[in-house]
């Protein structure tokens, strides 16, 4: 019998896993999110950082293990309310064809919704890109694409913001930008939020608690200074 | 030329055949010159299809003088043939063969029920086996297509499908702008025989009609009526397998399950 999560997690996993024709993604990895604060999940390239942040917005379907979001387990919540709830942002920004605005009603378009033109402005303030909301999105420039995606995924008011290795496709220059605009929406909104990095400085910068993976597996959990400095 | 050497029909057919695959097989070669491999597709193609059709024309031979009942068999016997030829062009696609079966079943085979029941189509074997199979061939290219569109369609915007996913969209909202797109590629060939008819082409059945004896006009008319069934098949054989396949493309949990490798 599994311990039911306590409120204080917004999500938890218990031996969580992924195999794929007998290729280990994701192993009894358990661990929970706190509410508020940034956990960023480290490791080497193809650790599986990926696959379990797919695996927590159920993009993937868990082989064993469970997910819990607010106590509740996740196979319980119809896939696209338990999406809206955890939010993910992707490496690539995929912007729709349209506006900025555009991008930022289609998640509350899907539940029948519409944000005021006042709501969509101040979410792109949020990520530095006031006065955006007109821009055709295939004017932007990869710094504020990505941001234009991270205000697309706060449009749903998401529990939990994910992210998948934000700044790993950007320069160094819009990379800051996007860090800038996450330090916004996370620490200054207190959003709780997992995020994906294979830059240990970015996840110093930005994370309290950091999850060191190694061929799918946990190696270890902490502070980030524990876990990156051990 | 070929008339001056053979005059026994047979063999006059044969040589026909022959000069008419030889010129297939020139551009296949022509392709293969830049680097697009055709051949065995066309060689198997081309083999199966004169062999085929020998068979169908010797099998009809027999059926004109069986009850009319026959000829239902026939046509289930050739929509199950195009589900399995149709079905090739969407490999990787889960259950393709039974959804092309089924799309070309309902999409062919309820306008050929309702043309017959109308009148639009003769009941007898000589008019419905040919007319009917001009709707299944062609609702066959329009399945292919559209599979074949929808899942290179699917494989190319795998980013844009989960981002779509993940903002909390249904399975089919996220991809309906390449169900959407595959639909209306799929009959473009259809549109485009309507709209050309009798300038850039007569076909063959108009040809035959007036051949047999047919009022020009008339026979005009009738090609126009095909046309216009084979538009109505190919729209409903298409609509309906981009339906079922949308289904089948994601898990019962909305996960995209057509991604490249897997």
């Amino acid at each position: 019998m599994t311990t039911p999560p306590t409120s204080d997690f917004v999500v938890r996993t218990e031996h969580l896993g992924r195999v794929v024709k007998d290729k280990v993604l994701v192993e009894d990895v358990t661990f929970e999110v706190r509410t508020r604060e940034v956990l960023a999940i480290v490791g080497p390239s193809g650790s599986g950082k990926s696959s379990l942040l797919r695996l927590l917005n159920r993009l993937d379907e868990p082989t064993s293990g469970a997910v819990y979001v607010e106590g509740t387990d996740y196979r319980q919540i119809a896939p696209p309310e338990l999406r809206r709830k955890l939010g993910l942002v992707n490496q690539r920004p995929y912007l729709f064809p349209g506006t900025a605005e555009d991008n930022l009603q289609f998640g509350p378009r899907q539940r029948g919704e519409s944000l005021s033109h006042e709501s969509i402005e101040q979410l792109l303030a949020r990520v530095g890109l006031k006065g955006y909301a007109s821009r055709n999105v295939a004017n932007l420039s990869g710094g504020e694409a990505q941001r234009v995606s991270v205000a697309r995924t706060l449009a749903n008011s998401p529990l939990v913001l994910l992210l998948d290795e934000p700044t790993s496709a950007l320069d160094e220059a819009s990379k800051l930008e996007v860090e800038s605009a996450i330090q916004n929406v996370v620490h200054d909104h207190g959003l709780t939020c997992v995020l994906v990095t294979h830059d240990t400085a970015q996840a110093a910068r930005l994370a309290e608690r950091a999850l060191l993976l190694e061929a799918g597996r946990v190696v270890r959990i902490g502070s980030v200074s524990e876990v990156l400095h051990a | 030329m070929l008339k001056i050497f053979i005059s026994n029909q047979l063999y006059l057919g044969l040589a026909q055949a022959l000069v008419a695959a030889l010129a297939a097989m020139v551009v296949v070669l022509l392709a293969r010159k830049r680097g697009i491999h055709l051949e065995r597709d066309t060689l198997i193609a081309m083999v199966r299809g004169i062999v085929q059709v020998v068979a169908v024309g010797s099998i009809l031979l027999l059926l004109l003088r069986g009850p009319r009942w026959t000829s239902g068999l026939l046509l289930a016997g050739m929509i199950t043939a195009a589900g399995a030829t149709s079905a090739l062009r969407a490999k990787g696609m889960p259950d393709a063969f039974r959804v092309s079966a089924w799309s070309i079943a309902l999409g062919a085979g309820s306008v050929i029920a309702l043309m017959t029941w109308l009148g639009v189509i003769d009941t007898a074997i000589t008019s419905l086996v040919p007319v009917g199979s001009m709707l299944i061939a062609n609702a066959m290219n329009t399945n292919g297509l559209a599979l074949n569109r929808l899942r290179s369609d699917v494989l190319a915007h795998v980013g844009e499908i989960e981002t779509a996913l993940a903002l909390g969209a249904e399975a089919k909202t996220s991809v309906s702008p390449y169900v959407q797109a595959s639909i209306e590629a799929s009959l473009i060939p259809a549109i485009d025989s309507i709209r050309s008819l009798g300038i850039v082409w007569i076909p063959g059945l108009m040809a035959g009609m007036l051949l047999s004896g047919a009022r020009p006009v008339y026979a005009a008319i009738y090609q126009f009526v095909v046309l216009a069934m084979i538009f109505a098949a190919s729209g409903l054989t298409s609509l309906v397998s981009t339906l079922l396949i949308r289904d089948r493309i994601f898990t019962s949990a909305q996960q995209l399950s057509l991604q490249p490798g897997r």
